[in-house]
């Protein structure tokens, strides 16, 4: 008779009339607790293809920046072929970090432990990123051992997500080369045109800082009158002062500022 | 039979979900700029579409009246995001391309038109062939307006050259599938007489009396 006894309630539940208030609920606590083990359970076992897909989509985004940039494109001749190299840097003192291994350093998995990440203020941090990993991976992009671009990874909120992004920087460290975002999920059609390739042509040449040091890197509203700004897209003004604040933020003092002022002095051999 | 018949293959023409019905219009102008996201997009809707009639129909003599929508919709959205998850996976480059509009589904008119009219009154297998047949239907709008839109526009056919003409970039933005899918639903009047709507109400004949 135990076992019976919930099969008597599930009729007794089917039999009450569907005006019942009970009823509701029970239907209502079913429906949501089935499609809610349903969606997770998929989300749960389709998350490694996901991955894969974004990790490619990375790939090919560090590809496609570097064919936008003029000149890199190395088809036909091999002793031109770009090559890549990849340091870890340490954001507080900018010095290159030795003994780990750059290319299996996850940036994003070491800002979320809280033993690998440091908390950033919430007055300086302009990015909205919350924390951020200690270390950081840089690509030195070399062709004929000249080097020829720094490529820096960058991530900050836009307007209804996380950009992630690569920022490479001329020779110079004081342009940038090319900018890329290789995730977002900013509006169709409007946030998420910063992925477009027109836009984003728009960004070499522009230049980092005045003669100061100031950062004034953005991306301008309304026209852009000084050469380091780059016009917005209309209808994702939010979108674009994300742009900005991410660029800033990477570029100053939290993020590879003081990387970056070694390297200009040629303290750091790339 | 015959019943099963006219439920499957009805929607594709003579009972459209889009012609006939103007149903499920902005995700049709939306995706299809090209065949290969029409496509995508169709087969999407049939299945969230023959599904959730499925279940719905399965569930219609215990769904409460006060929460009939909302089991409605959370049933669909499920589907939706499973369906969006695996086209994530599996199809990435597609999936990018049809950003939100799967996601969509859940809003699409024809989904819920489709629960509420068939699902809640007939049982799950006819519910899920009715589902079939207007997915079906949806589809072949969607293809015959992506196939237009991608032949003229771009000089494709899924993503093929086909032949080199300097293609009509303007069948590619959003109002040239207006003019499509408008010249589309005239076309299926002139030869079916039957779906043209009657006017709602005469403009009344002024009389030299009543006249102001």
């Amino acid at each position: 008779m135990v076992e019976l006894f919930p099969l008597r309630l599930w009729r007794r539940l089917l039999a009450l009339p569907n005006t019942s208030r009970l009823k509701a609920i029970i239907v209502v606590l079913l429906v949501s607790s089935i499609c809610a083990v349903f969606v997770s359970v998929t989300a749960v076992v389709l998350r490694p293809f996901h991955q894969a897909n974004l990790e490619a989509a990375r790939q090919a985004h560090i590809e496609t920046l570097l064919q936008s940039i003029p000149g890199a494109d190395s088809r036909g001749d091999d002793s031109a072929a770009p090559s890549v190299s990849t340091v870890l840097v340490d954001l507080v003192t900018g010095s290159i970090v030795e003994g780990l291994d750059p290319l299996g350093y996850d940036q994003r998995a070491a800002a979320a432990d809280f033993t690998t990440s440091i908390a950033i203020p919430d007055e300086a941090d302009i990015a909205g990123i919350g924390r951020r990993a200690k270390h950081a991976p840089v690509h030195f992009i070399r062709r004929r051992s000249e080097l020829e671009l720094v490529i820096l990874p960058v991530r900050g909120a836009g307007y209804q997500s996380m950009l992630y992004g690569y920022l490479a920087l001329k020779p110079d460290l004081k342009s940038v080369a090319a900018l890329t975002f290789y995730e977002q999920a900013e509006t169709p059609g409007l946030g998420d045109r910063i992925t477009d390739p027109a836009w984003l042509s728009k960004w070499p040449g522009t230049r980092i800082a005045d003669e100061e040091g100031n950062l004034r890197i953005a991306v301008a509203q309304g026209q852009t009158k000084r050469s380091y700004e780059v016009d917005g897209i209309s209808g994702a003004t939010r979108t674009g002062n994300g742009v900005t604040n991410l660029l800033r933020f990477w570029l100053g003092d939290l993020g590879f500022g003081p990387f970056l002022k070694r390297l200009a002095a040629g303290e750091i051999k790339p | 039979m015959i019943r099963y018949r006219t439920l499957l293959f009805g929607p594709i023409v003579d009972s459209n979900p889009i012609t006939l019905q103007i149903l499920g219009i902005c995700s049709a102008l939306a995706v299809t700029t090209s065949v290969a996201t029409a496509l995508t997009m169709g087969a999407s809707l049939t299945i969230v579409l023959m599904i959730s009639n499925g279940i719905i129909s399965l569930v219609r003599n215990h769904l409460p009246a006060s929460v009939r929508l909302i089991v409605q919709i959370t049933i669909v959205a499920s589907l939706v995001i499973v369906l969006d998850q695996l086209l994530n996976a599996y199809a990435y480059e597609i999936s990018q391309r049809l950003s939100i509009f799967v996601g969509l589904i859940v809003t699409n008119c024809l989904v819920l038109g489709r629960i509420e009219t068939f699902a809640m009154r007939n049982p799950p297998w006819p519910s899920m062939v009715d589902g079939l047949g207007n997915g079906l239907g949806y589809s072949a709008v969607l293809l015959v307006v992506g196939s237009v839109r991608e032949f003229f526009g771009a000089g494709s056919f899924l993503g093929v050259k086909i032949f080199v003409f300097q293609p009509l970039s303007v069948l590619l933005l959003a109002p040239s599938a207006f003019f499509i899918l408008g010249f589309l639903v005239w076309f299926i009047r002139k030869i079916k007489p039957a779906q043209v709507e009657r006017n709602e109400f005469h403009a009344s004949v002024p009389t030299r009396e009543g006249g102001m």
